[in-house]
């Protein structure tokens, strides 16, 4: 057998694992903190100026349907079934989700609606379990190991860096008008107004208003004004462009590592970014209570150790499970026995939608961004009564206005033929009238979902893909036909001409695109009996690796994850400067 | 024991069209110390220059402009799909990156599966067509005394088509329903991408529906409520009307 035949590099204080948003995070908080830090990004390097300039950014076809700045299946992909009985393919095109490649990772191409979970989220088991009883024995709940009151100044931090936009609706405990008056409490107004709204989210505010609901302006990293972060980084005014969500901004107005962190982290001599550099594997010492640094292999084909005192896994949310996996980290989970907490508790995402159809109002769909919306949260969580629905959790109701891009957004009525002279005229027709309001879901955890190797597909470095096993249980359907439910509500006070309500029916469905809200398979929590990382994010196998990312969400809640990722990043970044550089080892005992 | 790495595969595989930053060393590219950027450097859009087909055949054209004509076809509205270059377009796209499946995970084994696992043929798209096409008129010729798809009436070709969508045609070397929603899916782009990359000629497409294009800055317009817009499309080449340079 082969011996590791890599080049070994000279040893740095941290390497990390990809660098997208939580690289750029603890890339400046451990610079900051006087350690030497390596970052390892398999892609190239991404900035405005030579990626999305705004003289070509507006490819409908080369960045959503060719798919431009996100992850290659030919390099990396994964295998997918709904169920265990079934055998996993491969998922040979991006669909459902949309990964990214290069520095600065999904947060280039994300739509930046920015949430941050309810305090009852982060205690999903107990809090569902005292008011309603015992919950059923495949679904896997739990709770996270850390509280909404201790990330509650790392949302600000994460905020205040991102500038966004928004109105407050929990101030110290006080309601604010004209706030999301479900959210956890706050310390202070977020760091820029809300944006200002176009015509079709303004019909569903009235609406919303007119049955009972309190309507906010969505939170947004889309900036309304120009704006000056702590680390002295500006961001531009967006410019409503509509090629927001899955573009890059070529305006410097949607929060990235780009636009917050990287103009400062990239001129510290203290920091190495190594592109194109894929790592294979993470090194541990002989003990296995250590890791001792990762190999990877560069675009030439060469491999390299690169030795570190602290190793922090950085990539996108199923990539760092998978990386633990191929480096006999912890123990793969096994549904039939229980066993394993590496891929355990993969969580997504139910969405739906009302599609709202008028005559007489033009909407204008193309000015949009990707956070410009008018949202409700009256059925998110557990901020409604559940007694007798048979399910937990919830999502919000919006009115986006993201786009009108026309290979995506061409809207027609129900029962339209698909294509033809009837269907060219309903989509001239219904364009510029047309508008949705969506549905956000929670997907719970259940013993059946998760992640682990597959036998027989592999990479382009001939290591195994990930293999993910997912689909949705009763929880989610009876929760999102709830959530359909009372969005048609509101979409039949919007008086439109028509309206078409459209359920999420059957299996997941890994075609159609619906989020990037991948999670867990590296959950967090108090016990390492059922978690792989504690609430610092740090390991239980081995004390010096930390692990970033949406891979450690026990269960996904109703709202988009990047805000609770920033967060936990902060929050993790602050006990490594505080405890664990001070006394290496683990932060909680087991 | 894990099979050795395949440099050519790593080398070829997926490698990101247009990537203009260089790498000037064996090793890795690697950053410190400084932002990187060039004047100059952009990773601009492969634009497409007129000219002949590249990769279809003269049958296929004759297909193409025939079935585009049923799925988007010209009417008092304006242009359809033919009209609008859809099956340049198209052969551009074949002929290119796409049509290799050059992104794509296209190793085996090779499984039919279930439709919520999605697209699992061998065949990338430039073969996914050729030989679609050919079913499709041998089908065709079976059926309709030996016609062509292009050769018979508006109605018929509408019920062969309507046969494939649904997946009732047996096209025997391809799978009906996969082509078909690949194939809906090409017309549609060919109708609505910006006009470079050979297709929605002269914006008939967004002039259809009232998009304005690669326009970059809405702010005057946010709080015009209900109001028509009228913007003349913008491609980012530009619209007729500006000064050549």
């Amino acid at each position: 057998m082969a011996k590791n035949t890599a080049k070994k590099l000279p040893a740095v204080d941290c390497v990390l694992v990809g660098f997208g948003w939580t690289g750029a995070i603890l890339g400046q908080e451990l610079t900051d903190a006087g350690l030497n830090v390596v970052a390892i990004e398999r892609g190239s390097w991404r900035d405005a100026s030579t990626d999305f300039a705004v003289t070509f950014a507006q490819d409908e076809l080369r960045y959503m349907w060719r798919k431009a700045l996100f992850e290659e299946p030919a390099r990396e992909t994964l295998t997918f079934r709904n169920a265990p009985s079934e055998e996993a393919l491969p998922m040979r095109h991006l669909g459902s989700f949309l990964p990214a490649t290069g520095v600065g990772g999904a947060g280039i191409h994300w739509n930046g609606q920015t949430w941050r979970f309810l305090p009852s989220d982060f205690v999903a088991r107990s809090h569902n379990e005292q008011r309603y009883g015992k919950l059923p024995d495949d679904m896997t709940v739990q709770d996270w190991g850390v509280t909404y009151d201790e990330l509650e100044p790392h949302y600000d931090k994460f905020e205040y860096l991102c500038g966004i936009s928004g109105k407050a609706g929990n101030l110290k405990g006080q309601i604010q008008e004209g706030g999301n008056p479900f959210e956890g409490p706050r310390a202070r107004e977020y760091p820029n107004p809300p944006l200002d709204m176009v015509y079709g989210p303004t019909l569903f505010e009235a609406a919303a208003k007119a049955t009972g609901h309190k309507p906010f302006t969505c939170p947004a990293a889309n900036m309304s004004r120009p704006y000056t972060n702590p680390l002295g980084v500006q961001l531009g005014p967006c410019t409503y462009c509509g090629f927001c969500e899955k573009f890059g901004c070529g305006n410097y107005s949607k929060s990235s590592a780009q636009t917050t962190i990287l103009p400062v982290l990239m001129r510290k001599k203290n920091f190495e970014l190594r592109t194109e550099c894929n790592v294979l594997k993470v090194l541990k010492d002989d003990s296995a209570k250590r890791a001792t640094g990762v190999v990877y292999i560069d675009e030439q084909g060469e491999e390299w150790e690169q030795p570190a005192e602290m190793v922090i896994l950085c990539a996108f949310a199923h990539h760092n499970p998978h990386l633990m996996m191929l480096s006999n980290i912890g123990r793969i989970y096994d549904p039939q026995t229980g066993q394993g907490l590496i891929g355990k508790n993969y969580a997504y995402q139910i969405v739906s939608g009302v599609d709202v159809f008028f005559d007489d109002k033009i909407l204008n769909p193309f000015v949009g961004a990707g956070a410009l919306g008018v949202g409700v949260d009256e059925y998110n969580g557990d901020n409604f009564d559940h007694s007798g629905l048979g399910f937990i959790g919830g999502g919000y109701l919006a009115c986006w206005n993201t786009n009108g891009r026309p290979i995506e957004h061409h809207p027609t009525p129900k029962d339209t033929p698909k294509w033809g002279a009837q269907w060219k005229k309903a989509v001239a027709k219904n364009y510029l009238t047309t508008a949705t309001i969506s549905t956000h879901g929670a997907v719970m955890s259940h013993r059946t979902n998760y992640l682990d190797l597959d036998p027989t597909y592999r990479n382009v470095y001939g290591q195994p893909l990930l293999r993910l096993t997912f689909d949705y249980t009763d929880n989610e359907h009876k929760m999102s036909d709830y959530l359909t439910e009372r969005a048609t509500d509101i979409a039949k006070a919007m008086k439109a001409r028509e309206i078409h309500p459209k359920k999420r029916t059957g299996h997941y469905d890994i075609v159609p695109y619906q989020t990037t809200h991948n999670t867990g398979g590296a959950i967090m929590g108090a016990d390492p009996k059922s978690s792989a990382v504690n609430r610092y994010l740090q390991s239980w196998d081995l004390h010096n690796l930390f692990v970033m990312g949406s891979c450690v969400f026990p269960q996904n809640p109703g709202y988009n994850p990047t805000g609770t990722v920033g967060a936990l990043t902060y929050w993790a970044a602050h006990a490594i400067r505080t405890q664990y550089l001070k006394n290496p080892g683990p932060l909680v005992q087991s | 024991m894990a099979p050795t790495i395949n440099r050519r595969q790593i080398l070829s595989a997926g490698v990101l069209a247009g990537s203009a930053i260089a790498i000037n060393s064996a090793q890795a590219r690697s950053i410190s110390g400084e932002v990187p950027w060039q004047e100059g450097e952009a990773n601009k859009p492969d634009i497409v220059n007129p000219g002949t087909y590249e990769y279809l055949t003269a049958a296929e054209v004759a297909f193409l402009d025939a079935a585009m004509s049923r799925l988007i076809p010209q009417d008092e509205l304006g242009p359809g799909a033919k009209e609008a270059g859809g099956t340049f377009f198209l052969d551009r796209q074949l002929a290119g990156a796409y049509g290799q499946g050059s992104h794509w995970y296209m190793q085996g084994p090779w499984k039919k599966g279930e439709t919520t696992q999605g697209y699992q043929s061998r065949m990338a798209p430039a073969e996914m067509y050729r030989a679609a096409i050919a079913a499709i008129d041998k089908y065709c010729g079976d059926k309709f005394s030996s016609k062509k798809f292009s050769e018979l009436s508006a109605n018929d070709q509408d019920q062969v088509l309507k046969a494939i969508e649904k997946g009732d045609a047996d096209l025997k070397t391809v799978d009906a329903k996969s082509f078909f929603t690949m194939f809906l899916q090409n017309t549609i782009e060919g109708f609505f991408s910006d006009p470079l990359y050979g297709g929605n000629r002269d914006m008939a497409g967004w002039k259809l529906i009232g998009f304005p294009g690669a326009r970059y800055d809405y702010r005057p317009y946010v709080k015009k409520h209900g109001q028509k817009l009228n913007l003349a499309p913008v491609a980012i080449k530009g619209r007729p009307g500006w000064n050549p340079a």
